[in-house]
């Protein structure tokens, strides 16, 4: 609960008396407020420089330093005063947080000495506020990375003898600086790669002829020679592939990466053309594949940075550029359908079809005017003016957008994802906030419980200490506890919920003669039947109502429909004390209680184990038949 | 017949207009943007000595009441939102956005959408050290929604409804949906003394001074300052 609300506690508990006059079931008792001490002021002297401040103040946090009681660590006698050897500048941003709840980050403080002195008061970085995260973060993660950066440098310098053959052939694969080897394999990858580009240029350069006034490419005056350069390469780049497939730290990674996919693209046609024969119908096919060969030239983005920030920038820009395509698409269509009706007259056009007239479109609009398709007519000569006048508009406008955006997309990008990530986690801060404080009242109910039984089954030396909540947090207990009362249903946490809900669609009453529960008139719930115990107990009236709540036993609850008060007999041996006459309040029908089971020692955890409750000794026995319905509902 | 010729010669004007504008680059004119001031409302509350003696709390309780006041609400005032946000903080686990809004109205005594601090010490004043007929007068009005003076069933309904609403889900046992109306009928079968269907506040009054449970609770809250 943000202590900033605490201020309001009062207000928000002075308000449940409006629950009160329509609740059925008498409240729980207010925690009472042992050491009501008057608000003092407080002098906390950091490094000479004194702050002032209310002990209220401080305590609204009372898992810090200052809020809790270590720091009477640093009191000092003397002076009657707290006093803390540390920076004064950053203790202006804790005590800030006292005040209102929000911790700052300042800018001009070192990262690192800002996390010093958070740790020192025992304040966690998370709850920095809204305005300052960002910031925060980024600033944590540049140390981070300079230290990370740090200890490459160092690491890149000692030798590793620990690390295993497979992986300094990674390392070499990545790094080639790392090792003189892997330099010289670096370089000759980069050459052959560059060797195989330029064979395959040059394959089809005209070199000589043949009689028969045949032109004729280098690559199959000189087959034989260019089929042994190629074979070369390839093999070299198969060796390669299979030593980093071999590397990899994980095979399966290494393989869908994209790299991976360049260097099998650019080996496969090679072997799929060793494979397949000469045959007359396939080598169609063969020779469309040998136009992969120049994928090899992507090879190069391993070996150039430049390169694979332009993949990563397309990448990137890919929304862009999809967009200026539709638009250019949409523009194309539109001037296509309307040069080929403009045409259409005109004899000898060149405009057969739309689609035709796409050519013409494209070419006018990048402004290239080929000049194999003009318009003959006026309407056509008139379109195909504005189309090329648009054309100019339409891609000449998003380039230079694209190429901004370029630098901002790059840049937003990392704010977005950091920002999502931040998101992400001030969400799930603020539901673990939540959640924190519903469960610290189950908890507390659970504690309290926990303690009940064991007072009640009379091992006071197995009292355990329960966590101390502080007062700020008993009382928004006992608010939630006087919620729960008025409305006759309890707090539960999810898993509980779930299994409740479970268990009652598969379950079936174990009742003989009378319908369920929910369905007897006039009975309220089995709020009346707590009642009806809470009314025979002294002031710790807290006490049975929850333990009957408890998830450690089966609470059968017995309902006679007869008006006689036959409570002596019907109640549990637990109950020690003697009834003061048990007021039937619920439209005339009475309801008794009786506990079947003793609650479970308390080595067994606390939540809710669905057991068949062990029958305690003699306390069964006391209800009397008498003769009306009586009901037996269990209440799990 | 001429009311039509008369806009449609508008129309053409307009457009014509336009296209002037778009042929000239001046579509768009610098629209002025009137920033409307954000009317920030300061409220600064009556003298210390003076609630004194309006409410019943000493110069001290009412000291730290301000303090926690302003600390929240530095401009005084208290709207709907940051009520309903605060009242949440409390429940976290169901929706109490429509009790909040209930007891929001029953604090503004004034109904001038906030709550100032003197809204907030009366309330405070009269639940916290008032007398028993007091807190029930206001534990009526809160029910009453349209203060009309009765509190009908489907006030009570709603109120029960915001009551309910703050369990939340999970509950033991699981929250039937005519848990809140069987609940509102308990309500006016132990109120509703001559059976009219309405609970006027003598009838309220009467009714909650024969319960002892009802009269006991009232006493809880005594020691929360």
């Amino acid at each position: 609960m943000a202590a900033g609300v605490a201020a309001w506690l009062p207000f928000a508990r002075a308000a449940a008396i409006g629950w009160m006059p329509v609740a059925n079931c008498p409240m729980p008792l207010a925690p009472a407020d042992k050491n009501k001490r008057q608000d003092e002021l407080i002098i906390l002297n950091v490094s000479g420089r004194r702050f002032q401040t209310w002990r209220t103040t401080l305590e609204r946090y009372p898992d810090t330093l200052l809020g809790s009681t270590e720091k009477e660590f640093f009191f000092n006698e003397d002076t009657k005063e707290y006093f803390f050897d540390r920076d004064p500048e950053v203790f202006r941003c804790v005590l800030n947080f006292y005040r209102t709840g929000k911790l700052h980050y300042p800018r001009y403080e070192c990262i690192s000495a800002y996390d010093d002195e958070l740790a020192f008061y025992g304040i966690l970085p998370e709850i920095i506020g809204d305005c300052c995260y960002e910031e925060y973060k980024d600033r944590k993660r540049e140390n981070a990375e300079r230290l990370m950066d740090d200890n490459d440098s160092e690491n890149n310098q000692e030798s590793l003898p620990s690390l295993s053959f497979r992986q300094t052939m990674w390392r070499a694969f990545e790094n080639p600086h790392t090792s003189t080897l892997a330099l010289v394999f670096y370089y000759v990858t980069g050459f052959f790669i560059a060797v195989s580009v330029i064979t395959n240029v040059v394959e089809t350069v005209p070199c000589g002829t043949v009689p028969g006034n045949k032109e004729l490419p280098c690559g199959e005056r000189y087959a034989v020679a260019f089929f042994c350069l190629d074979t070369a390469c390839v093999m070299i780049f198969t060796v390669e592939y299979l030593l980093r497939l071999f590397a990899a730290p994980s095979r399966y990674r290494f393989i869908r990466s994209v790299m991976s996919i360049i260097d099998v693209v650019a080996i496969m046609p090679y072997y799929i053309g060793l494979v397949m024969t000469n045959n007359e119908d396939v080598s169609g096919a063969f020779v469309t594949l040998r136009v992969f060969r120049v994928f090899r030239i992507f090879k190069f983005s391993r070996h150039s940075q430049g390169l694979r920030i332009l993949g990563y920038t397309l990448k990137s820009c890919a929304s862009e550029l999809g967009f200026l395509l539709f638009s250019l698409t949409m523009a194309i269509i539109i001037f296509a359908t309307v040069m080929f009706y403009a045409e259409k007259g005109s004899s000898a056009s060149k405009f057969t079809s739309i689609p035709a007239s796409f050519w013409y479109t494209i070419v006018t609009m990048t402004t290239l005017g080929y000049g194999d398709m003009v318009p003959k007519t006026i309407a056509g000569k008139i379109f195909g003016s504005i189309c090329s006048l648009s054309g100019v508009l339409v891609i000449a406008l998003p380039v230079p957008v694209i190429v901004s955006n370029f630098s901002r997309i790059y840049h937003q990008n990392q704010r977005a994802d950091k920002r999502r990530a931040q998101k992400k986690a001030r969400l799930a801060r603020i539901r673990v906030a939540k959640t924190g404080s519903s469960n610290a009242y189950l908890h507390s109910k659970r504690n309290g419980l926990l303690n009940e039984a064991l007072e009640l089954t009379g091992s006071p030396e197995d009292e355990h200490l329960t966590k101390t909540t502080s007062l700020i947090e008993s009382q928004h207990h006992h608010l939630l506890h006087c919620l729960e009362k008025t409305t006759n249903h309890e707090f539960i946490d999810e898993q509980m919920f779930e299994q409740n809900c479970m268990e009652s669609s598969m379950q079936n009453y174990p009742s003989t003669r009378s319908p369920s529960l929910s369905s007897h008139p006039g009975l309220t719930t089995s709020c009346c039947s707590r009642r009806s115990k809470k009314t025979t107990h002294l002031p710790n009236s807290n006490l049975p109502a929850t333990r009957l709540r408890s998830m450690q036993e089966l609470s059968t609850i017995h309902i006679q429909g007869s008006e006689q008060p036959s409570l002596t007999t019907s109640r549990s041996s637990l109950n020690l004390k003697a009834d003061d006459g048990l007021r039937p309040n619920c439209k005339g029908s009475q309801i008794t209680t009786a506990i079947i089971s003793i609650p479970t020692p308390p080595a067994l955890t606390p939540e809710g184990e669905s057991r068949p409750p062990p029958s305690s000794p003699g306390s069964t026995t006391n209800i009397p038949p008498i003769g009306s319905n009586i009901v037996k509902v269990s209440a799990l | 017949m001429s009311g039509c010729r008369k806009r449609c010669k508008r129309e053409i004007l307009k457009f014509a207009q336009y296209l002037l504008r778009l042929l000239t680059g001046s579509l768009h004119p610098d629209s002025v943007e009137d920033e409307m001031e954000m009317a920030t409302v300061r409220h600064r509350p009556e003298a210390l000595e003076l609630l004194e003696a309006q409410s019943k709390f000493t110069k001290k309780e009412l000291q730290i009441l301000y303090r926690g006041f302003k600390n929240e609400c530095p401009s005084g005032v208290v709207n709907e939102e940051t009520f309903k946000e605060i009242y949440s903080q409390f429940f976290p686990q169901g929706d109490s956005t429509t009790y909040a809004h209930f007891l929001f109205n029953a604090f503004d005594t004034d109904h001038n959408g906030s709550v100032s601090f003197e809204d907030f010490v009366m309330g405070l004043s009269i639940l916290l050290r008032g007398t028993v007929q007091e807190k029930l007068n206001w534990a009526f009005n809160l029910y009453d929604i349209n203060k009309d003076g009765y509190i009908t069933k489907e006030e009570m309904l709603d109120i029960m409804k915001a009551i309910y609403d703050m369990m939340g889900k999970c509950t033991y046992p699981v929250l039937k949906e005519d848990a809140p109306r069987q609940h509102v009928e308990t309500f006016f079968q132990k109120m509703d003394k001559n059976k009219d269907g309405v609970v006027t506040i003598d009838e309220f009054i009467e009714s909650c001074q024969k319960d002892e449970n009802i009269m006991r609770s009232m006493q809880l809250f005594e020691n929360v300052i």
